[in-house]
């Protein structure tokens, strides 16, 4: 499994481990004890690393080759899943998925951006990174949602919307922007959550929630911090200092109110046990979807509306109109 | 967004001095000559980028524009450092274009219909969005859905504000619900593409008009051309991402030239608002004539 530079530790304690155990075996002595206190320490200097990850840290730990996406936690946390396909306009779009799902006897539309897990599989998602086809599937399954009554779950993990010829001339711009506006007019509950990168206009198609969560160890933000870096410090490799200026962490998303919660994950990150990322995952979302049950139509409508007029840090001095 | 940098370089704003050598055919113009024609190169009708002001006065009529929320001016929400502190780059923006942000909205009359009017000025921060154009933009659709008007926004954007990162991303979202709004209320949404418009401009209200317009050969984009290339390494066609490409690929109604702006966009009201057509010909070629 790739780990990072800041992992040395952890990566040198579970090597230890690994050695110790291997010693134990070879000459039949019980090392029981030694291996847990191992053990005790590997967690406690996981635990430590990651509480204190820098904001470039926690982006790189959003893009980990092994954290969970779309698919594994439908696979994880669905008793049924239908997926349907295509924006009936041009094609289907493996980028962003979406179907009908049953999560502990509840109906609802799942729709999410899916990355690959190897180079054969990345080149069919395009890492992740959606055309306006997808955004236009997306907003297809949104409005049969709304028209059959079910709530949405919408999954964000893109490192951006596509950058590509065909993109543009099919109206990339066009397909985010109508996503913006429509998922306004959606009668039912909608939760999304960022579970790893949520890159930009991109992820926002997709994003327009009654409810809007992330992932501990993921990210949303304006612009890539290589990109920021490139343009503002001149110099991408300055991604790092990027990261810290934008705030593009879960705990800085929490306190400006652009996300209403925080989905814990298993210590070290959601790639090291998706079972029990998975577990609190569902946790969170069941307990949202419940709150959100009560709620009638134009309610969810209006709170939606308000949850994103709101936004906005600006100074005005009154004068007499 | 990405493009801002590139822009600032190759952006078709005037030079100062006396004469300029035009940068599309390479005439040498004089400059009064060329403020004196809407900014068109009179040679080969090259559109220069032109401020909120000048596109004020060319659309709506004289004196009838009142401006709203003219005293709204940016916060500094994530305590922004690059080269310049925000606060800094502000101050900067705001004295070399003598706007208080990158839009001025207002209401206003186009050939006597009353209008609600947001113009970009591309001169502050590049005409980046950020929560003052958001909440301003916001306002007039409000304003528009109160008194029942018709809504027209002239963009020019580099796209969002990395400076207010995720805040100014989330303007994309309220400018749109704002615009979900005006659509229920079904009043008319033009929006007027002007060189350039990229980014997160494009993939919110500029791309929700009911009429789409743009200025002749204006970048009009959502990635800009230089992320593109880099991504999928290949040189991109001869004319993407102009006006009259995105009109061939169906992605805009219209590319009209800056002197037949306010008469196409009056004519397309009044079919929206069932105005008789030749009663707002006539007053407007008086207008011309006067
Ligand atoms: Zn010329």
């Amino acid at each position: 499994m790739l780990t990072y530079d800041f992992e040395k530790p952890i990566v040198e304690l579970e090597k230890k481990i690994t050695e110790l155990q291997k010693y134990a075996d070879e000459v039949q002595i019980d090392a029981s004890e030694e291996l847990q206190s191992l053990q005790n320490k590997r967690e406690i200097v996981c635990k430590q690393i990651y509480d204190d990850l820098t904001p470039y840290q926690r982006v790189q730990v959003a893009r980990h080759p092994n954290r969970p996406y779309t698919l594994d936690y439908i696979n994880m946390i669905c008793d049924d899943f239908v997926e349907l396909h295509g924006d009936r306009r041009f094609s289907d779009d493996q980028a962003l998925i979406g179907g009908l799902a049953t999560i502990d006897g509840r109906q609802i539309m799942i729709v999410g951006h899916q990355k690959g897990r190897d180079t054969k599989d990345n080149i069919k998602r395009n890492f992740g990174m959606a055309n306006p086809e997808g955004y236009r599937k997306a907003m297809r399954l949104f409005e049969m949602a709304d028209k059959f009554n079910l709530p949405i779950l919408a999954l964000i993990d893109t490192p951006g919307a596509y950058p590509g010829i065909g993109a543009e001339e099919r109206g990339q711009a066009e397909a985010i922007a109508v996503n913006l506006r429509e998922m306004m007019g959606i009668g039912t509950p909608v939760v999304c959550v960022v579970i790893g990168e949520g890159g930009s206009g991109g992820a926002l198609g997709i994003g327009i929630g009654n409810r809007v969560l992330i992932m501990e160890n993921s990210y949303y933000t304006v612009i890539s911090p290589e990109g920021c870096a490139a343009i503002l410090f001149r110099d991408a490799a300055r991604a790092a200092d990027a990261a810290n200026a934008m705030r593009i962490t879960a705990k800085y998303l929490l306190e400006f109110g652009i996300v209403e919660d925080i989905i814990p994950e298993p210590i070290g990150g959601a790639h090291r046990d998706h079972e029990l990322a998975a577990k609190l995952f569902k946790e969170k979302i069941v307990k949202h979807f419940e709150e959100l049950s009560e709620m009638t139509p134009d309610e969810l409508r209006e709170s939606r509306y308000q949850k994103f007029r709101k936004v906005g840090v600006f100074n005005e001095t009154q004068e007499p109109e | 967004m990405s493009l801002l940098s590139r822009l600032r370089k190759k952006k078709s704003a005037i030079p100062d001095g006396l004469w300029i050598k035009c940068q599309n055919c390479g005439e040498i113009i004089y400059s009064k000559t060329l403020n004196e024609a809407n900014k068109l190169c009179p040679k080969c009708g090259y559109h220069y980028i032109f401020s909120a002001r000048e596109r004020i006065a060319l659309l709506c009529d004289e004196n009838s524009f009142v401006e709203q929320d003219k005293n709204m001016t940016p916060g500094d929400p994530l305590k922004f450092v690059d080269s310049v502190a925000y606060p800094e780059r502000q101050a900067r923006h705001s004295k070399k274009s003598g706007e208080s942000e990158a839009v001025v909205t207002g209401t206003a009359k186009m050939n006597n219909i009353p209008i609600a009017i947001g113009v970009m000025d591309f001169s502050y921060i590049g005409g980046t969005m950020g929560s003052v154009v958001g909440e301003k933009i916001t306002r007039l659709i409000e304003t528009a859905i109160d008194k029942k008007l018709p809504v027209l926004i002239s963009s020019a954007s580099g796209g969002v504000r990395m400076q207010e990162a995720i805040i100014g991303l989330m303007q994309m979202a309220k400018t749109s619900a704002a615009l979900y709004k005006l659509k229920q209320a079904k009043l008319p949404f033009i929006s007027l593409l002007t060189n350039p418009t990229t980014g997160g401009t494009t993939a919110s209200f500029a791309s929700l008009g009911d009429v789409i317009i743009a200025e002749p050969k204006s970048l009009i984009c959502f990635a800009g051309p230089r992320v593109i290339k880099q991504t999928i390494r290949q040189d991109l066609p001869e004319g993407f991402q102009t006006a009259e490409f995105l009109l061939e690929h169906g992605i805009i109604d219209m590319v009209v030239p800056r002197p037949e702006m306010k008469e196409t966009i009056t004519k397309i009201l009044c079919y929206f608002l069932h105005l008789p057509i030749e009663k707002q010909n006539e007053e407007n070629s008086s207008k011309i004539e006067s």
